[in-house]
Formats: C-alpha cells, structure tokens, sequence
C-alpha cells in the first residue's frame, strides 16, 4: 500500500532529515510511528501525504509510483487516504457538521444522503452536541475529535494520524484509540504518529516504526 | 405606407420573429439558472470560501465604482449617438437653396422660376420660398429693427422638404439651377450630416474604448484580489486538497465567492449609475423653460435614459459580474497549477 525505498529528504538546504528510509504499510495493517520530538514523524506523513517531495529515493502509493502519478490522478490518490493534522486544520468557518461532511461534500455528495451517518459519527466522538459549534468556539480536545472525524468520515483506505491524542485526556484518548481500532478491522490501514509511551503500551502487540536520528527502525 | 410595413404584416416573417424571441428567452432562462446555481452551489448551506471580510468590501466597492464609470460612459455615448441620429435625420429632411440678388435681374422671378422647377423634382414634399419680409425678420436678430433692408442685398431662402425616406438626386437639381441661374446655390446639408456622423462615430469609439479600460481596470483589480483571496485563504486551500478536493471545485468555490461579489459590486454600482440619470432628468426638467435648459435639451434631448440606456446600465453591470468571476476562475486556475 506505501512503500518507501532509500528515501531521504532535507528541506532546502539544510541537514538531511530523513536517511534512507526504506520500509512498507501493509493494506488493514496497524502501526505506530514513534520517536521524539523533531525526529520527523510530521515530515514522513507529509512525503505520505504527497504534500511535500523526497529528495531522493522511491515512494510509491497504492501500487504506483508517486513521482509518475498525474496531476489530475492525485486527487483520486488523496481521496483514498484520511488525514488527522497536528495542528487539525479545520476550516473556522465551517460547522462541525460541515467541517466532518467535507470529505463527502467535495465529492459531490448530497447532504440528505449523509446526514445521518455524520451525526452518528459526531456523537461516537462525543461532539453530539457541538454539531452547529463553529471551530473557533470549540476546546482543543474537541477539534482534535471533530478533525479525527472527518478523517474516517469517508472511509479511507489508508488513516495517518498526527498526535492525534496530543489535545485529549486518557479517557478520551483511549476512546479515539478504540475507534481508529474499529475502523481497522474494517479495512482500513492506520499510521498513529505519536509520543506518548503510554498509549502505545496499551496495544502491546502493534507494530512501531520508530524514527531516530533520521533513520527507522522497525519493530514487528 | 413606410417601406418597413411589409416585413410586419408578412406571416412568415412574424412567425420568424416569434421563434426567435422564444428561443431568445430559452436562453435566457437557461442562463439565469446557471447564474442561480452558481451562487447556490450543490445543495450547500454556506460557501468555503468566507464571504465576509474587509478584503470583499474593497472589492466590492471598486467593482461598484468601476460598474458606475463604465455605465455613465455607455449611457452617455448613447445619448450624445442617438441625439446626432435626431439632428442628422431633421437635417436630412431639407435642404435650402440661397438665390443672391443681382442687379439687373428680377429676383421674384427667380425665386419663383426656381420653386416650380424645384418642384418637379421627384421625392420633394414641399417648397417654401422665403418672402422678403421673411428673410428681412431673419436677420433682424443681428441687425435690429427698423433698419431700411431695401439698400441691402439680402439674398433670399428657399427651403425644400424631402418626403420621408426619398432619395432627392440632388446632384441633378443642383445642376438644373446653377445652370440657369448662377446666382443660385443648393446647400443639401450634407457637409453638415457627414460631420455629424463622423462626431457620432467618434463619440462612440471613444466610449468603447473608455469602457474597455474600465474592464480591463476591474480585470486586473479581482485578480490581484483573487491572488490575495488565495494568499490569505491558504490553509483553506490545503485543507480542500487534503479532503478530496479537485482543483477544479476550489477554483469554483472561489469563481462562485468572486461571482457574488461581482453582482453586489455590479448591482450597486448601476443603481448609482441609473440614480444619476434619475437625478439628471429631474434636474433637465426643472431647467426646462430656462433658455438654458432649452439649449441643453436641443444638444442632448431630455435626459431621459430610455430603455435602451437601462438596458445599457444593466448589461454593464451583468458583465462587469460576470467578468470578475470569470478573472477569479482563470487566477486560481492558473495559481493552482503553479502549486502542483
Ligand atoms: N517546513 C520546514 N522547513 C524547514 N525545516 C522543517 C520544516 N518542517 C519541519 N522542519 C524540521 O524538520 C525536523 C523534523 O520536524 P517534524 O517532522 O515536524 O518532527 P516531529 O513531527 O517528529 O516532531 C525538525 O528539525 C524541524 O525543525
Ligand atoms: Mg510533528
């Protein structure tokens, strides 16, 4: 589904900050993406993503190489991945509603036709009553959960996290775990950026990629 | 009967005339449904793009005075073309013919000799010859009264009304008089209506060129905006992409947000313009009377727009809407691709 081979990247000039990354994302697979702070856990979602270039190296996505992939085919690309910032990018004036439905409504999707299946989304992520609530008045845990949501909303093939329980409570915390859990066993392969040593001990048998000093270790 | 009537009476050319029109406001209607669901979008409740914002204002302002000096421009090229078409067809009505006296000769002869031969010329309605006391009375303005005309040689008028659209061969007539009598002139005007046309044609050269700066002013001032739009509405942008988002939905978000600030820009802007000429006509009919108003009413009618100016002010501002949401579509087209 993702694999890298002999990746690196530097931003502009400066130090490489990721060293020949090689490694694969198997498709309904589960794994962690660890490491500390500035090892660049962001910047290995952002090649995922296609939101930035390596500079060097292969990446391919579903079973093609990136750097061959059409402009007018990335869209197509983006739309079977669902993406949880860091920073949630949520569109301030936008309702949550609105902000979860995008995924759908970009694709043209009518609103009777979703309607439903956003709000039992919202109310599984506890945002049942925050539905007309626009970004701005809401707390960080919840735009966390509301950017979380419109992540799954679509149903993606491939889920990539970022910090996605940096802005939560443990409670909470374990509660989104539990959903991006469920959304794995219905298909979906999900890369949790995180770290938090705590909640990656809570599913002992996952599998961590751990990034240190520009370079990967897997652990199976 | 006119030479038009046939065209209106013809079934075949009524039927034609019908059939247009129906096909005209098919269009129409087509076209105000596309606007319609341009700005309502599928089935959303709000737009992505914001709509509110100080940016917007300015736009909308520009784009209302743009809308303004663009219509005031067309209006007024309209007036001063339809007023040249009035005096240009009152003129071409008539044409005068000057017998100078010389000594020697009996000018009422003249004048009448030259009226019958005038006559018989096909396609002249009428002759009317100037008396002696008429010509003095037309020069009494300048001379004054009470002057004793019998020791100047006052040349005598003899205007000639042409029947509605006839051709007078007035190269013949000219020939015919001058021939025998050539003290005798023919003035048929047309040095008159051929500057008349050509200042009418130059007005409204000037205008169209005036109204194609005034686009290309708005043009420029909503692409700089949409670049700004884009600029400040980046991680928007991003966030479209990031969900799914084609680059040609991001591009219509943004052509449906500039549409609309197209149209409020537009409306305001006409309803200036048409207030103006409101404000005009009051003005010219209050005038009316004063040997003012009379002079401007002669030069540029009555001020009153017509249809055909309201028509002007609107399709103005039509276009000026729809040219800036075209300007935003090409602009975040065009950054978009310079994005990937
Ligand atoms: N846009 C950027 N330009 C230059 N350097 C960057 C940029 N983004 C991140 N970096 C640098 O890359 C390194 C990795 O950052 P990041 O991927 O955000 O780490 P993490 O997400 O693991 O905390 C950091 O040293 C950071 O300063
Ligand atoms: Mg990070």
């Amino acid at each position: 589904m993702v694999r890298f081979e002999n990746v690196g990247l530097r931003y502009g000039m400066g130090p490489e900050i990721l060293k020949d990354l090689s490694f694969t994302i198997a498709p309904q697979s589960f794994q962690f993406l660890t490491g500390p702070s500035g090892a660049g856990k962001t910047t290995l979602l952002r090649l995922i993503l296609l939101s930035l270039k390596p500079t060097r190296g292969l990446i391919s996505l579903f079973g093609s190489d990136v750097s061959q992939i059409a402009p007018d085919a990335l869209t197509a690309v983006r739309r079977r991945m669902g993406v949880v910032f860091q920073d949630f990018r949520l569109l301030d004036h936008l309702t949550t509603f609105e902000n979860v439905a995008l995924p759908l409504r970009v694709q043209g999707q009518e609103e009777a036709r979703y309607r439903s299946e956003v709000i039992e989304l919202l109310r599984w992520v506890g945002l049942g009553d925050k539905i007309d609530a626009i970004p701005p008045v809401l707390s960080g845990g919840e735009k966390q959960r509301a950017a979380i949501a419109r992540a799954l909303i679509a149903k993606p093939d491939l889920l990539l996290a970022d910090e996605p329980t940096g802005n939560v409570d443990p409670s909470m915390a374990q509660r989104l775990l539990r959903l991006f859990v469920e959304m794995n066993r219905m298909g979906t392969a999900v890369v949790i950026a995180t770290h938090d040593i705590a909640l990656m001990n809570q599913f002992d048998d996952a599998r961590r990629l751990v990034l240190g000093d520009g370079r990967l270790h897997v652990y199976d | 009967m006119s030479m038009t009537d046939p065209q209106h009476t013809n079934p075949v050319w009524t039927g034609r005339l019908t059939q247009w029109r129906t096909s005209m406001l098919t269009r129409c209607r087509d076209a105000g449904a596309w606007c319609v669901a341009l700005i309502k979008g599928p089935s959303n409740t709000l737009p992505l793009v914001p709509s509110e914002n100080i940016a917007g204002r300015a736009l909308v302002t520009v784009i209302a005075i743009m809308t303004f000096l663009a219509a005031l421009t067309a209006v007024s090229a309209q007036m001063i073309a339809s007023a040249a078409t009035d005096w240009q067809t009152s003129v071409a009505t008539e044409m005068t013919i000057q017998v100078r006296p010389v000594p020697g000769r009996n000018i009422d002869q003249d004048v009448s000799r030259i009226v019958s031969l005038a006559s018989s010329f096909k396609g002249i309605r009428e002759v009317k010859p100037y008396s002696k006391q008429e010509s003095e009375k037309l020069l009494e303005p300048w001379l004054g009264s009470g002057l004793s005309f019998d020791v100047l040689p006052i040349p005598r008028l003899i205007v000639l009304k042409i029947e509605d659209g006839s051709l007078v061969d007035s190269a013949g007539l000219r020939k015919a008089i001058t021939d025998q009598w050539r003290h005798a002139t023919l003035d048929d005007h047309r040095v008159w209506i051929a500057r008349l046309a050509a200042m009418a044609r130059s007005v409204v050269a000037v205008a169209v060129a005036l109204v194609g700066l005034v686009m290309v002013a708005t043009a420029l001032a909503v692409a700089f905006a949409t670049r700004g739009a884009m600029a400040g509405n980046r991680s928007i942008m991003e966030a479209l992409h990031f969900v799914g988002a084609t680059d040609a939905f991001i591009a219509r978000e943004f052509e449906r947000h500039f549409l609309i600030l197209g149209l409020k820009g537009g409306a305001l802007g006409g309803c200036l313009a048409l207030v103006f000429f409101g404000a005009a006509h009051l003005f010219a009919s209050t005038w009316l009377g004063s040997p003012g108003g009379e002079q401007m009413e002669t030069l540029f009618g009555s001020f009153a727009i017509g249809y055909s100016g309201y028509l002007a002010v609107v399709m103005v501002a039509i276009v000026v809407a729809f040219l800036t949401a075209l300007v935003s579509r090409i602009t975040v087209t065009r950054t978009l691709g310079t994005l990937t």
